[in-house]
């Protein structure tokens, strides 16, 4: 307990035993907040905000681990701009983004609709849906990955082949591989996105619903009239959530496409797994540092963006 | 309490004497050596370290592994911080940076003279020495070999492994099989350049078609040639005969471990995982010959090395130790422990182990095994990953993919030596 008052003196380190009393009670209080505020704003300063200003430091350097960083100005920016992979792996990463984000949010918003009128074992049927949430990414992307296979050991392969319909290349093709990676990924995330639709459809009064009943208004103009629109911050969270998520993809590609991560030709790779190989297999850490704010920079406009398009007027 | 007090008196005193006498002896030392986690390479060094203290009372050795994945970011943080290893464990490929950044320091030629490493060890290792001085040695060297499924050569008829390319692929279309609808569902030959292929056919085929994959100390590609488009053409036309499915099974391993594959090219590592397949009736043979009867194969190793943090007693402690570890004795409980071959000729090339069934092939291909030194091996390798995809998926003609990969690989090359 002595070690309480501590915040304090170390505001008013010249001030003597009596300055503490002297004060008012709203600026004790004031103290005492701040001096609680500053253990997570010094945690974050730490872990977060020294490491950030870190790798923008980084990205201006060359470093292989082991030697001295030596300054390199823009150069890690101007290689990166001249990258035809690095284009490719930012089309990718849109793309994730792009195609993951409004189908997961179309499938969930259905999903959820219909199992929120469902009665009958909704509980468990919910639980059903959730667990691939809860399952580890890397187990489910090695578990799709043999779907994928082709005969004889694939699922959907060996499947289409005992009807006698030809095998379809899905992950060794430049362009079934990225739907293909994505899939799961979509499907993954679909529990936890079900659970929030549902707790937004919850939370619209009844009344609005009884109301439109006495009005004999059509299924489709409750949906469109007023469930979307109440829905609204529910969808916000879920379309910023899910985009940060897309824009970060990285487990299930580089579980799906070990032999060759982000192959085949660069057709899955996301701009995260660059980093990773260029940091982790190359050890350049100053072209890593400059791709990490790139995709930095991406995040932030594209959360921006989002915030504003779907803020409440 | 006079007891207790005479008790304690005496300990303090003959520790002060055993300490004196320590010093004037040989000081009691503790050294610190670093691999990566591999089962049986921890096995072997945990029988190595046991050996040598057992030989040295006054030095005790510490080992530390850590996942593959995280080995050199901890080495690289650990070893400038003065808190890492006093001997470590590296891919060869690494040395230049290592030897660049101070990290680690020159053998002593007194315990470790250039003219007897020349003379007993295998030829590869002189990529080890910069400047007349040697950094690092291995304990054992890896190569390539075709490994078979001896059921499947029987059920095709034929009466041995393949000798040379040609019978390669004839081998191989007669044991690959096929359901009503034309899909593969047992190969000939695996393949895939994400496994040991790239390596396959930058030293192998390549030379064996008359080229030099590099020139300049591997600082420069040489394959944009003749020779390398008819190794290109050769290994392209592996699957266009139908004798082999890139992908096949997702890995090709894991295709010939599940007996659904004739023939496999794969390093000498692989033998401990093949001996532990229930079922699977195997054997292993050198890599085929080229067309004019040329051999060739590929040749990789980790190295150890005393790092710059060990000075003094532990530094004279390390240069015993990696005396000992580079050792005929050390190579053949590694060979017996791990499966990877020895380092040094005179243990190789023992009858016993030269006509080995099993490590016999490698062995023998240590002998004309060239290693290629690498500015970054795993963006060297998708060079190639991707020149065959070009073909494969997109149409690409071969000849102009094969340009395309020598110029990218070329830049990566430059990257590196540039600086």
């Amino acid at each position: 307990m002595a070690s309480i008052p501590s915040p304090d003196k170390a505001q008013t380190p010249a001030a003597p035993q009596g300055a503490y009393s002297r004060l008012s009670i709203t600026q004790k209080r004031t103290l005492w907040a701040w001096g609680f505020l500053a253990v997570p704003i010094l945690f974050y300063v730490v872990i977060r905000f020294y490491p950030t200003g870190n790798a923008m430091v980084l990205s201006l350097q060359e470093w292989n681990l082991l030697g001295d960083r030596t300054w390199a100005g823009l150069e890690n920016y101007r290689v990166l701009l001249s990258d035809p992979v690095f284009w490719q792996v930012f089309r990718n990463t849109f793309l994730y983004l792009l195609l993951g984000t409004p189908i997961s949010l179309v499938i969930s918003f259905i999903i959820a609709y219909h199992l929120d009128q469902v009665r009958f074992m909704h509980g468990t049927i919910r639980a059903l849906y959730f667990v691939p949430f809860m399952t580890s990414a890397v187990a489910m992307a090695w578990v799709w990955r043999w779907f994928y296979q082709d005969v004889p050991i694939g699922l959907f392969n060996n499947a289409l082949a005992s009807i006698g319909i030809a095998q379809i290349d899905f992950l060794d093709s430049t362009t079934n591989a990225l739907p293909s990676v994505l899939a799961p990924a979509i499907w993954a995330g679909l529990g936890f996105q079900i659970i929030i639709f549902m707790a937004g459809l919850r939370a619209i009064p009844r009344t609005f619903y009884e109301a439109a009943k006495i009005d004999g208004v059509s299924t489709w103009t409750v949906l469109w009239e007023i469930t979307l629109p109440l829905l609204r911050p529910t969808i916000v969270f879920i379309v910023v959530l899910s985009s940060i998520g897309f824009l970060r993809i990285f487990d299930h590609v580089f579980n799906m496409t070990t032999n060759n991560p982000g192959g085949p030709l660069n057709a899955t790779k996301p701009l995260v797994l660059m980093i990773y190989q260029t940091a982790f297999d190359s050890f350049d850490m100053g072209y890593a540092a400059a791709q990490t704010v790139v995709l930095f920079v991406i995040l932030l406009i594209v959360s921006l963006i989002q915030l504003r398009l779907l803020r409440d007027r | 309490m006079t007891r207790t007090f005479r008790t304690t008196l005496f300990a303090l005193a003959t520790s002060a004497a055993a300490l004196s006498a320590g010093a004037a002896q040989a000081q009691e030392v503790t050294i610190e050596y670093w691999q990566y986690f591999f089962e049986a390479r921890v096995n072997a060094m945990e029988q190595l370290i046991e050996n040598f203290e057992a030989a040295n009372p006054n030095i005790n050795v510490e080992m530390t592994h850590f996942p593959y994945a995280d080995y050199r970011t901890r080495t690289a943080v650990a070893v400038p911080a003065g808190e890492g290893p006093d001997i470590v464990q590296l891919f060869y490929g690494w040395l230049n940076d290592y030897i660049d950044a101070e990290l680690i320091q020159p053998l002593p030629a007194e315990a470790f003279p250039n003219e007897m490493i020349e003379a007993e060890f295998f030829p590869m290792v002189s990529a080890m020495e910069r400047d007349g001085q040697y950094f690092a040695l291995p304990t054992a060297v890896r190569s390539l070999a075709l490994f078979y499924n001896n059921r499947l050569l029987e059920a095709a008829g034929l009466d041995g492994p393949p000798e040379t390319l040609d019978e390669l692929m004839s081998h191989a279309e007669a044991m690959t099989e096929r359901d009503g609808a034309g899909n593969i569902t047992q190969v000939g030959l695996t393949t895939g350049m994400t496994g040991q292929d790239h390596h396959w056919f930058r030293e192998v085929l390549i030379r064996q078609m008359g080229g030099e994959p590099y020139t300049d100390n591997y600082q420069t590609v040489n394959y944009d040639t003749e020779a390398g488009r008819a190794a290109l053409d050769y290994y392209l036309g592996l699957e266009e005969a139908g004798v082999t499915q890139v992908g096949f099974m997702d890995e090709a391993q894991a295709a010939f471990r599940a007996g659904r594959a004739g023939l496999h090219i794969d390093g000498s590592f692989r033998i401990g995982a093949l001996n532990d397949s229930r079922g699977l009736d195997w054997g292993v043979t050198e890599l085929p010959a080229g067309p004019d009867g040329t051999r060739s194969n590929y040749s990789s190793y980790w190295v150890n090395a005393i790092t710059s943090s060990a000075e003094g007693a532990e530094y004279d402690a390390a240069v015993l130790f990696m005396q000992y570890i580079t050792s005929p004795e050390a190579m053949q409980i590694w060979l017996d422990t791990v499966g990877e071959l020895p380092a040094r000729q005179e243990v190789g090339m023992t009858e016993e182990n030269a006509n080995d069934p099993v490590f016999g092939p490698f062995i023998r291909g240590l002998e004309y095994a060239n290693t290629t030194l690498f500015a970054d091996e795993s963006a060297q390798r998708q060079v190639l990953v991707d020149m065959v995809e070009r073909v494969q998926l997109q149409g690409q003609d071969p000849g102009e993919s094969l340009s395309a990969a020598a110029e990218a690989e070329q830049a990566i090359l430059d990257g590196y030596y540039g600086d």
